[in-house]
């Protein structure tokens, strides 16, 4: 029997260490090279900026926002404000249906004397109230409906998707069969009847809250998402958990006595984040749309907020005469669409590669 | 024989008579169980590392995520230190004592997180720490330990080669100063030169921390450099175990001496004088195992008793275990 312990070192290199020279500070120095380490994320937003259209989308989503949220500030008409109607005044049917950059009687007449009127724009509608503000404000509806919308999809999509994917067996087989059935259903027709019958409900319940300046509409609109858009955003991610789960490192993880909570939290989802984010960042433009088109069906924001399907649908009625009042809102409604689709599928060539065609 | 051999007495771990059963789905709603492990007992003493070898499938990674518990054994005992493995408490003290270090080192390692978290991982699970210095500290040494620069500590795993990731996961194994480390096939995936820095440095962390390894792996002779005894293992049972030096040099089971003799030989006069026993047909399914001897369809000395029941593990020399109905006659 041999000792096998000390032949055990015998794998070791020796090397004569009189043929070197040692090495100056200079040449140390010029060795070490400390480049910060690139991160996953950096690398991403430098592959984003690197494609032309969803930067140029980027800064078309940037823009719209800023300004449906900053030219309200110092905007000088009121988006619910009617022109033609002065307290104390018989009401002055000249500011209704006012073609763009044309004025009301009593402004020409302020004209004539000398003083400077605020344009308006986009003319007014019927009721006498500035288009522009309108539409800049219907925008801003439809953008915080898309953004909040696709955070509660988001939220309730996250939570389901990764404890199916993560506890699999029969919680999975459970919660997917609930995903099946909201799925088979007509998602259109879901909504509609939903939209209808919560704003009845609603608007009881919510009376005298906080909630209540919201708008019954649009609160019901949130629940009509959370209820049935978040099933495509959990199988998604359940998908992703469920091939992340099997990977070595959640198992050295398990090995060191982590639960469950903290192998989602800190291996599952950090990495699945960039699915997620693709996901909800194509989830805003579907939801802006689906938003547009109940407040085109007279389901969507009280009156008199505006929203562009609102805006579009109201312009129904004098569409042979004033045909740029359903052309405006329709062309924001694209523009937003279009770009929030662009820089999706940027984001998406950026951080998942492996999704690309 | 090595100086860990002689102390009997401590034994760190103790599995009896360890069953792994996985339940297969085999057609609509019928399962089969498959016998991944069946009825493994063996003992690591303190200080020592046990080899386990054998064919791939034959359940040698089993029988290491058993013994940690990361699989819920179907039957049987792990004895860890003294005291069973049996309530949620005793998993969770073992698993600041006893970790694993894998295989594969690109899938091993979080691609999201950086070096000093993976390796820090452990510390924060079991809040081993009081503050964020201390933290860092115990990360920065461990990373020495394992010949690691410090300045890495903030870069992520794909910016390193696969020598130095699986120097990351052995740093992360030995974050909380295990006793025990389940070693899975830990250089398979590396090539050689970088084998035998990675094997020198469990030798040497052995040496400086007392640990004691179950180190598994398919390749006999870096299983023989390393281990003080060699289990082997086929088709989910054990067939052999022994110190390294006698199992290599007088193996006894068929299976054994059919693996020994497939050891290439460095000096061809050797390697001719050799006769190399070649087995006949596959290892079979664990799912359709042979009754009685596993081994028995391929044994070039089978004989009917085979078919009957599963030989005795029992010690024919002293520390020297074998499973075999016929070994007198053969």
């Amino acid at each position: 029997m041999k000792d096998f312990k000390d032949l055990r070192k015998a794998f070791s290199m020796h090397v004569d260490l009189d043929a070197f020279i040692p090495a100056t500070d200079e040449e140390k120095a010029y060795m070490v090279q400390m480049r910060p380490s690139s991160t996953f994320f950096r690398d991403g937003v430098k592959r984003l900026l690197k494609n032309k259209v969803a930067t140029v989308s980027l800064i078309v989503i940037i823009i719209i926002t800023l300004s449906s949220l900053f030219i309200p500030l110092f905007w000088p008409y009121e988006f619910g404000e009617q022109l033609g109607i002065q307290p104390g005044k018989p009401v002055d049917s000249s500011y209704g249906n006012l073609a763009p950059f044309e004025y009301g009687k009593t402004e020409q007449e302020r004209i004539a004397a000398g003083e400077k009127i605020f344009p308006h724009i986009f003319g007014t509608d019927e009721r006498g109230r500035d288009y522009f503000i309108r539409v800049v404000y219907g925008t801003r509806i439809s953008l915080a409906v898309g953004f909040f919308a696709s955070i509660i999809v988001l939220i309730i999509g996250m939570t389901i998707g990764s404890i199916s994917g993560y506890c699999g067996g029969a919680v999975d087989l459970v919660i997917m069969r609930i995903v099946d059935i909201i799925y088979s259903l007509p998602d259109m027709l879901m909504v509609i009847l939903l939209a209808s019958v919560l704003k009845k409900t609603l608007g009881t319940a919510l009376e005298g809250t906080a909630l209540e300046r919201i708008g019954t509409n649009i609160i019901s609109l949130f629940i009509v998402f959370g209820v049935l858009y978040w099933v495509s955003m959990s199988r998604l991610i359940r998908g992703q958990i469920l091939s992340l789960r099997e990977q070595e490192y959640v198992l050295a993880s398990r090995a060191a006595g982590a639960k469950g909570s903290w192998i989602i939290r800190k291996h599952l989802l950090p990495n699945s984040i960039s699915v997620v984010i693709i996901s909800t960042a194509l989830q805003i433009p579907n939801a802006i749309f689906t938003e547009s088109f109940l407040s085109f069906l007279g389901l969507g924001v009280n009156a008199p907020m505006p929203s562009l399907g609102s805006l579009a649908s109201d312009a129904l009625n004098g569409l042979s005469s004033y045909p740029y009042r359903m052309i405006i809102p329709a062309i924001v409604i694209s523009l937003i669409v279009l770009s929030l689709n662009l820089f999706g599928d940027g984001l998406r060539d950026a951080f998942d590669p492996k999704l690309r065609n | 024989m090595s100086e860990h051999i002689e102390k009997n007495g401590d034994i760190l771990v103790d599995v009896r008579h360890l069953k792994q059963y996985f339940n297969i789905n085999v057609g609509w709603l019928k399962t089969k169980p498959l016998k991944a492990v069946d009825d493994v007992s063996f003992s690591i003493r303190r200080g020592e590392t046990l080899g386990l070898v054998g064919e791939s499938g034959c359940g040698k990674t089993t029988v290491g995520r058993s013994i940690l518990h990361l699989y819920q054994p179907t039957a049987g005992e792990v004895i860890f230190n003294g005291h069973p493995i049996k309530s949620k408490a005793d998993i969770r003290e073992l698993r600041e004592k006893a970790t694993m270090v894998f295989q594969d080192p690109y899938s091993s390692l979080n691609p999201r997180m950086t070096v000093s978290d993976i390796i820090g991982e452990p510390l924060d699970i079991h809040k081993a720490y009081k503050n964020k210095e201390e933290r860092l500290h115990r990360i920065l040494e461990l990373m020495d330990q394992v010949g690691l620069n410090s300045e890495h500590a903030s870069r992520y795993a794909h910016e390193f080669s696969g020598g130095q990731r699986q120097r990351i996961g052995i740093a992360r194994a030995l974050a909380l100063k295990p006793d025990f480390i389940v070693c899975d096939e830990p250089v398979s995936a590396l090539d050689v030169s970088i084998q035998a820095q990675v094997i020198n440095m469990f030798v040497e962390l052995q040496e400086q921390m007392n640990l004691t390894y179950l180190f598994i792996a398919h390749d006999i002779l870096v299983v023989r450099h390393i281990s003080d005894r060699i289990a082997v293992m086929y088709l989910g049972k054990m067939v052999e175990l022994a110190d390294a030096a006698e199992i290599y040099d007088q193996p006894l089971h068929p299976y054994t001496r059919s693996l020994m003799s497939a050891v290439p030989q460095p000096d061809p006069k050797v390697a001719k004088a050799n006769k190399r026993i070649v087995l006949s047909g596959d290892i079979p399914s664990p799912l359709n195992a042979p009754s009685g001897c596993p081994f028995r369809t391929r044994c070039p000395n089978a004989a009917p008793c085979c078919a009957e029941a599963m030989p005795e593990f029992k010690e024919v020399k002293p520390g020297h275990f074998v499973a075999c109905h016929r070994l007198n006659e053969i």
